[in-house]
């Protein structure tokens, strides 16, 4: 479809020498390569690069960090502590990186600060389709490490604040990832 | 360490498979130290990152094969970005064990043979994958996030980051092995795409294909092969928590010449600061009996993937004291004194931090990148920077004592060595 011209800015011609075609990795299937005679020519061949694909699909267990994704799947963000030394983990954790000892665990304040954060206008091939998305580090009272989530209901990072109040939502059809859980600045 | 070698580093090298490239390395090490014959090597220690970007398992041997080095000992070291750093030290402990006399380190990275966007997918599953991956894993989001809690604990500014990318790339206009090699301004680099806030384009290392080798040996025999062997006389390893999320807000691990009374309120490291980078900055400091980094070595070749990260590991490796990185760059003490940068800079040179252009000019094939910077500092400690890149503008008068910084993940590994002058 052709775009619509604005006929303001006919008036000087836009040419743009840099101009690109994105690059795709589509392809032909080639029945014939060249061949010279002389072997002494072969090291001047140009080199051949063929596509691969490259499909797994892994069964992969979330282990002892399973009930966390059952949490998010009911609404409830879940931490862990630790019994023996109370350092409490928004992230979970089964063993206390500090004593070693198993935690237990616990519900989070579904209310938390931005602690820090970033707005990424390009991101890996699995999220490029999402650009531009937040990524904030929450903080929550009485819990000493930070979560990792995706923040929306904002433009750009003008409208992001360290130090924010952001409140935790929850996508209703479970994905069972860390993102069914997202944040939201509060009112 | 009694040579090196770096195979040009570039965008794509369709034109050479990673053994081929390896060999380029490996086969310039071996012409420039003409007594070291390859039955004299004892084995080696191989350096790549991410299967994913080989699609081959085992490809350590495979380039040991090529090089014409079986049946010798060889093994391959990995710790994501400080994967060559991890592996020059692996080549150090080899040799100073006893167990070898001499060997050699090797290492490449093959990342052209994916997408860009592709190749950030492989490197963000080096960040934990239940947890940190499907929420946007993105090593350059991850950075934007330490460098903006940075700015707000520090002050740091964005224009002081770009300095650094000034710096890095101008610098790296005389060195012939760098991949971008460019005169730029602040306002260029601010003025390139945001790729994630607050980090442009030329705030970022890019990808590579690219291959390099160190060889080292046992003081005996490093003398025998050279008359200017470069010595090891410090090595640090730190590590930190996988998730950011994760790092300890507690007290600062104060370097020799810090009080606790310097950081009253700062909460440590946070995700602003790299616990690691100090672990092993002071483990390496004292090993080689440095007490006052800024005036005990004369250069620092350091893991800047991103201009903030360059930042953030001045203050690690106490060339200032943290919160001080922004003022220290801005100030010019890691800018070389012999090159104008079009900038006005109040000191010039104090200690030149990545010569060569760093990871940001340079280039970053992982495996090959903590070899490079080894390769670099030797010639700067040899004074041989003439001879190899071809023009003399980046030698420095004083090269005695350089410090290499390789750097994993969000500062999860991290490598420092001190190499000064054997001879």
């Amino acid at each position: 479809m052709a775009k619509k011209i604005d006929s303001k800015t006919m008036s000087s011609p836009r040419r743009n020498p840099a101009a690109k075609l994105d690059e795709v990795m589509t392809g032909t299937t080639v029945f014939n390569i060249p061949f010279p005679k002389d072997l002494n020519t072969l090291k001047s061949m140009s080199p051949i690069v063929i596509k691969h694909p490259y499909f797994v699909e892994y069964v992969h267990s979330y282990g002892q960090d399973s009930p966390f994704f059952a949490g998010l799947a009911n609404k409830k963000l879940l931490g862990t502590r630790c019994g023996k030394c109370n350092y409490t983990y928004a992230t979970p954790r089964m063993h206390c990186t500090k004593c070693g000892k198993e935690t237990k665990w616990v519900e989070l304040p579904q209310e938390g600060r931005v602690h820090t954060f970033t707005t990424c206008y390009y991101g890996s091939e699995e999220f490029l389709k999402d650009t531009p998305f937040h990524l904030v580090l929450v903080e929550f009272d009485g819990v000493d490490t930070l979560f990792l989530a995706r923040l929306i209901g904002v433009e750009g990072p003008e409208d992001i604040t360290i130090g924010m109040k952001v409140r935790a939502k929850f996508r209703r059809n479970s994905q069972l990832k860390p993102t069914d859980v997202y944040f939201v600045p509060v009112a | 360490m009694v040579s090196g070698g770096v195979s040009k580093f570039e965008k794509a090298r369709p034109d050479a498979t990673f053994q081929k490239m390896v060999k380029e390395a490996f086969d310039y090490t071996m012409g420039d130290i003409p007594r070291l014959k390859p039955a004299m090597i004892d084995g080696s220690v191989a350096s790549y990152f991410s299967d994913h970007f080989t699609r081959q398992l085992m490809a350590g041997i495979m380039a040991t094969d090529y090089l014409g080095l079986c049946p010798k000992p060889n093994k391959r070291i990995e710790g994501g970005g400080a994967t060559g750093g991890l592996c020059f030290q692996g080549a150090w402990e080899a040799v100073a064990s006893g167990r070898m006399d001499v060997c050699l380190a090797f290492g490449f990275e093959t990342m052209s043979h994916v997408q860009t966007w592709k190749g950030n997918e492989f490197i963000a599953l080096a960040s934990d994958v239940n947890f940190d991956y499907p929420v946007g894993g993105f090593y350059s989001g991850y950075y934007a996030m330490m460098v903006n809690r940075h700015m707000h604990e520090f002050g740091t500014t964005v224009e002081q980051l770009a300095m650094v990318s000034v710096k890095n790339h101008m610098n790296a206009y005389d060195n012939p092995y760098a991949q971008k090699r460019k005169r730029l301004t602040i306002q260029d680099v601010r003025n390139s795409e945001m790729v994630a806030y607050p980090l442009t384009l030329l705030d970022i290392c890019v990808m590579s294909d690219g291959a390099a080798a160190c060889v080292l040996a046992s003081e005996e025999m490093a003398f025998k092969l050279t008359d200017r062997p470069v010595k090891i006389t410090g090595v640090g390893t730190g590590t930190d928590m996988m998730r950011m999320s994760d790092r300890p807000h507690g007290e600062v691990i104060l370097a020799p010449n810090e009080k606790k009374s310097d950081y009253k309120n700062l909460k440590y490291p946070g995700v602003h600061s790299f616990r690691a980078g100090r672990s092993a900055g002071l483990q390496a400091y004292k090993m080689a009996g440095i007490t006052d980094p800024l005036r005990q070595i004369d250069f620092v070749e350091l893991h800047d993937a991103y201009t903030s990260s360059e930042i953030q590991t001045y203050e690690d490796l106490a060339l200032c004291k943290y919160g001080e990185g922004g003022k220290f760059v801005e100030e010019g003490h890691p800018f070389m004194p012999q090159i104008d940068y079009g900038l006005k800079l109040k000191t010039k040179g104090t200690i030149p931090v990545n010569p060569s252009g760093g990871l940001i000019a340079c280039g970053h094939p992982v495996g090959a990148t903590g070899l490079m910077q080894a390769v670099f500092a030797f010639w700067q400690i040899q004074g041989t920077i003439k001879k190899h890149y071809g023009s003399g503008e980046l030698q420095l008068k004083k090269a005695n004592r350089g410090l290499i910084h390789s750097h994993a993940g969000t500062g999860t590994y991290v490598t420092v060595s001190i190499m000064e002058r054997g001879w």
